[in-house]
């Protein structure tokens, strides 16, 4: 359903050209919850604002990205409009500030519904009404008369998520939606999208930096770092037995049973106005060697997943063993 | 919300006595109206010299200032007919006010109209496209036109084309000797005055519109609008010109509050007979009886438009909690 | 499994060159900058504003020494009346600016007019600012019915008129005698510095109050209060420092607004009339006022012309700094 090739990202800035985004490919199969792995500045995120336009004018974007067979790369902003909000929905971080406080919350699902569906205004505030309803909002007839700040953190989110859904996109990319909430309101809001994939038959991109996100609620995961992508892998065996370094060293950095300590990956990540050469993740890497400040490493198979680092073969990586 | 305006409006009465008070106060202590009377008046009798004291409650004494106050408060509100005279001629002071008041508020009113709805639309016009020559060019023209002091554009401006190239007229609200209403000439004499506060107007609210836009320009609400798929007309329109006048409402308010007394500059220049010309001659007479009303309407005014400004910002942002 | 041992062993390193060469192949972004150096690099790419920093300082440095680029003293006729008519002359070689009503020289009276009005402005935008920043900052800080008060009572009194309000003041002010040996006489340079002060602070304040606003709920204050630090030592050493820039884009602003008032006071004669040993940018720009009507073009250019000069340097400076302190631009994610 989405499918990325070579996908790039660069910002213009003052100090020269910052490579966000520096070659992706994904695969987004139907009704599936991809889950997208990286740390801040990995990229994950520009990659899908990107594709859909919502990047400043200082950002170039190039290579493939199709929706059903539509190429956005460089499409005309009339097919970008049409699939913004239709074919491809998006939900982003912190609700509060990615909703217009100044217009009602049912406004606002009513305006998403109007962009795309020929209604009247009575009729797209009925379905906007139906739609808090769907997403777990208690009296949504009420509320939808209400200003985003009158709604607690989960229940904003549901209202972004409600808007999105509006016109049943076939994609739903949330951006870390469950970053800005609490643990029990997290479960809750992953639950809604869960039961929503089911019922809609959505396929689900689910960008966070979070592995307990991803062990909750995805099928597939790709570990993003640097602008790349490092490890493409089934949910299972990214917590079994990852095949990249760096999978190993976010999985020896959060608190699972047995563990003893905590152990940060050393250093910081790389600049990208000038990413180091190769592998970008030698600079971090116990296992580094001379050949990986060579040429830049591609996904290969390794098992049933994809790993970009090219000892993935000889290493024994992980942490539940 | 009606209970807010409700007391707010409750709150502006004891407001208005404590500040006209101290008004009062002020103009007593500033000008010393006795003094004042007694040199345009020399040849007063003892008894008008008494009667003027009564009817401005001039009294003397530990507790002449509150028993003053009330005194002279009591003569206003009963109506201009027991308005004290001016002490210079002793003409009555309401005509001449009213005559001056609206004079001003054909000028302010033109003026603003004129110089608000441009500015806007140039700040909007920069907003929407920053970093761009038409940004920088409209940014910098109200810049460099913002900086210069109004009476130095009124003088230059009388200078240019009044004086020098003689197109318009350079005083007044008619020509010496007109009598009657006559709107042609009245639009020609007011086309300098206009105009001089006019671009000081739009060179404020085009950089006031600019900041505005160019501040909700970076909101994430913006994002989250295109990525329905709106285009960015509706954008634009919806969501960041919408935002953007919040603020702007505030200020226009407020401005609209000082604009009677706030053309001082201009009416001088060109000798327009507004509220700014009565203010000054007032002021250089040292006429207690002149100045005393005039103050009282600009304080209230300024009163009530402050307070327009405080709602009308509760009214367009909902985040505004009202206790 | 290797143990995760950081890759560099860290190193003395001579120079920040040195230690960027090292780490460029890695990628490792290294040099640093303090916020102050941060803002004094953005300020010098403003180009107005550094431009405008250069013919400030001239213009200071000129009039500064008025006496020795004067080429008249200030209240000296260009030539004795006895040998020629002295008054109105056009500029011509024996006086660049032509002359005024008594034949004195424009120039020279206009190099110490500015001196004279650039003090008034320098003096009340530093009152002005010591005033506001305290008031603002403990208001802010303290919120409750005193920050409350305060702000309505200035609300208040900004919204009014300026030249009404000044006006009302000046003669109040002026009313009261025991005031005298404090503020001076209603025509000294004192007195008008008092005035415009008394004018000036609120706007300062207000700014500050935001500021500290929103200072007020970061980390670190919160931090400083749990150490137990005064309420003096919050302000002065944490939201001061960090409020840096909106005060000097507040002093620049009040300097050029004292400057405008002073000039648009006298045009009406109620500016400062200093004494015999000089006068202000008012006074000359008073001149204006019968020189346009009466065709003397040099009496209205080169004051009003002065003033504007001013009145564009000091604001772009003002609008360098604002850039320098908060700088706008987007570089992307």
């Amino acid at each position: 359903m989405l499918s990325l090739r070579d996908l790039r990202v660069e910002f213009e800035t003052p100090n020269g050209m910052v490579q966000a985004v520096r070659g992706v490919d994904l695969d987004l199969h139907a009704g599936e919850i991809l889950g997208v792995v990286g740390e801040s500045g990995s990229g994950k995120s520009v990659t899908f604002l990107g594709l859909l336009g919502l990047l400043p004018k200082s950002a170039h974007i190039s290579g493939s990205a199709r929706v059903n067979g539509v190429e956005l790369v460089g499409a005309s902003t009339s097919t970008m409009r049409s699939a913004r909000g239709q074919q491809v929905a998006m939900i982003f971080q912190d609700p509060l500030s990615a909703l217009n406080p100044v217009h009602r919350v049912g406004d606002q699902v009513v305006e998403m519904i109007r962009s795309h569906q020929d209604v009247s205004k009575k009729s797209a505030a009925i379905i906007a009404v139906d739609l808090l309803g769907t997403v777990g909002i208690p009296q949504p007839k009420d509320r939808a008369n209400q200003y985003p700040h009158e709604f607690s953190g989960g229940m904003r989110q549901r209202v972004m998520i409600a808007m999105a859904i509006a016109n049943d996109p076939q994609i739903l990319i949330a951006d870390e939606p469950t970053t800005a909430l609490d643990v029990t309101v997290q479960a809750q809001i992953l639950e809604v999208i869960d039961r929503l994939r089911q019922e809609m038959g959505m396929a689900v991109v689910m960008i966070t930096h979070d592995l307990g996100v991803i062990a909750r609620i995805a099928d597939r995961v790709q570990v993003m770092y640097a602008g790349r992508v490092v490890e493409k892998t089934s949910v299972q065996s990214l917590f079994d037995a990852p095949t990249h370094p760096y999978t190993e060293g976010l999985l020896r950095s959060i608190p699972l049973l047995g563990h003893q300590r905590l152990l940060p990956i050393p250093g910081s990540p790389p600049n990208m106005l000038r990413p180091p050469s190769g592998c970008a993740f030698r600079t971090r890497c116990p296992y580094v060697l001379e050949a990986c400040a060579g040429d830049l490493p591609e996904l290969a198979p390794i098992g049933d997943a994809y790993s970009a680092c090219i000892r993935a073969s000889e290493l024994n990586l992980g942490v539940l063993t | 919300m009606l209970r807010f305006i409700v007391r707010r409006v409750l709150w502006m009465i004891p407001t208005v006595l404590f500040v006209t008070f101290l008004v009062y106060v002020a103009v007593r202590i500033g000008w010393n109206p006795v003094a004042a009377y007694g040199r345009a008046n020399p040849r007063a009798s003892e008894e008008k010299l008494e009667q003027f004291k009564q009817v401005n409650g001039l009294y003397e004494g530990p507790t002449g200032f509150i028993r003053g106050y009330f005194g002279w408060l009591w003569n206003f509100v009963q109506g201009p007919d027991q308005w004290s005279r001016s002490i210079k001629g002793g003409g009555e002071v309401y005509p001449t006010l009213r005559y001056s008041f609206f004079n001003t508020l054909r000028l302010a009113g033109t003026a603003a109209v004129i110089g608000i709805s441009v500015g806007l639309f140039f700040g909007v016009v920069a907003g929407k496209r920053p970093g761009t020559w038409i940004d920088s060019l409209v940014n910098t023209t109200a810049f460099f036109v913002g900086s210069v002091p109004p009476f130095v554009s009124a003088i230059v401006l009388q200078l240019a084309f009044a004086v020098q190239l003689g197109w318009l007229p350079a005083a007044g609200i008619y020509p010496p000797g007109q009598d009657g209403f006559d709107p042609w000439l009245m639009s020609k004499h007011m086309v300098l005055p206009v105009f001089v506060v006019a671009i000081q107007t739009i060179a404020g609210y085009t950089r006031y519109m600019r900041a505005s836009l160019l501040d909700v320009s970076s909101a994430d609400y913006l994002r989250t609008a295109r990525a329905k798929g709106l285009s960015e007309r509706d954008v634009m329109r919806r969501h960041t010109i919408r935002n953007s006048l919040i603020p702007i409402a505030t200020i226009i308010a407020i401005d609209i509050g000082a604009l009677l007394g706030g053309l001082i500059i201009t009416e001088n220049i060109f000798n327009y007979p507004g509220m700014g010309v009565f203010f000054i001659n007032a002021a250089n007479d040292g006429d207690f009886p002149r100045l005393m009303p005039f103050l009282v309407i600009i304080t209230v005014s300024v009163l009530i438009f402050n307070l327009l400004a405080d709602l009308s910002y509760a009214y367009l942002d909902p985040r505004i909690k009202i206790d | 499994m290797t143990s995760w041992q950081p890759v560099h062993e860290s190193k003395e390193f001579e120079t920040f060159d040195e230690l960027y060469e090292v780490s460029e192949g890695e990628g490792l972004d290294v040099k640093t900058l303090t916020p102050r150096q941060l803002a004094w690099f953005r300020f010098r790419r403003h180009k107005a504003a550094v431009i405008s920093t250069v013919i400030f300082g001239i213009l200071v440095v000129v009039t500064v020494f008025a006496p020795v680029f004067a080429r008249y003293g200030v209240n000296e006729a260009v030539f004795p009346i006895s040998e020629g008519p002295n008054q109105f002359l056009e500029p011509q070689s024996v006086a660049w600016f032509g002359t005024d009503d008594i034949g004195r020289d424009i120039y020279s009276r206009l190099l110490f007019g500015i001196r004279t009005s650039i003090f008034i402005g320098v003096v009340t935008g530093i009152i002005a600012v010591i005033i506001g920043t305290t008031v603002g900052a403990i208001s802010g800080l303290r919120g409750g019915k005193l920050d409350d008060g305060l702000m309505r009572v200035t609300d208040v009194f900004l919204a009014f008129p300026f030249l009404v309000a000044v006006i009302v003041v000046r003669e109040f002010m002026g009313g009261l005698t025991f005031l005298q040996p404090i503020v001076g006489d209603k025509s000294s340079i004192r007195f008008i510095i008092f005035l415009l002060a008394i004018f000036a602070w609120m706007g300062v304040a207000r700014l500050v109050r935001g500021q500290v606003l929103s200072l007020k709920e970061r980390e670190f204050i919160e931090a400083a209060r749990a150490v137990g630090a005064s309420e003096r030592r919050i302000i002065v050493s944490h939201l001061i420092p960090n409020s840096i820039g909106p005060i000097l884009v507040a002093l620049t602003l009040t300097i050029i607004a004292a400057i405008v008032a002073e000039s648009t006071l006298a045009f009406f004669g109620f500016g400062p009339q200093p004494g015999a040993g000089s006068t202000s940018l008012g006074n000359l720009v008073l001149l204006s006022r019968g020189g346009a009507t009466q065709g003397n073009w040099w009496l209205v250019v080169f004051p009003c012309g002065a003033l504007v000069l001013l009145a564009i340097c000091i604001n772009f400076i003002g609008d360098g700094l604002r850039d320098a302190f908060d700088p706008k631009m987007d570089a992307g994610k």
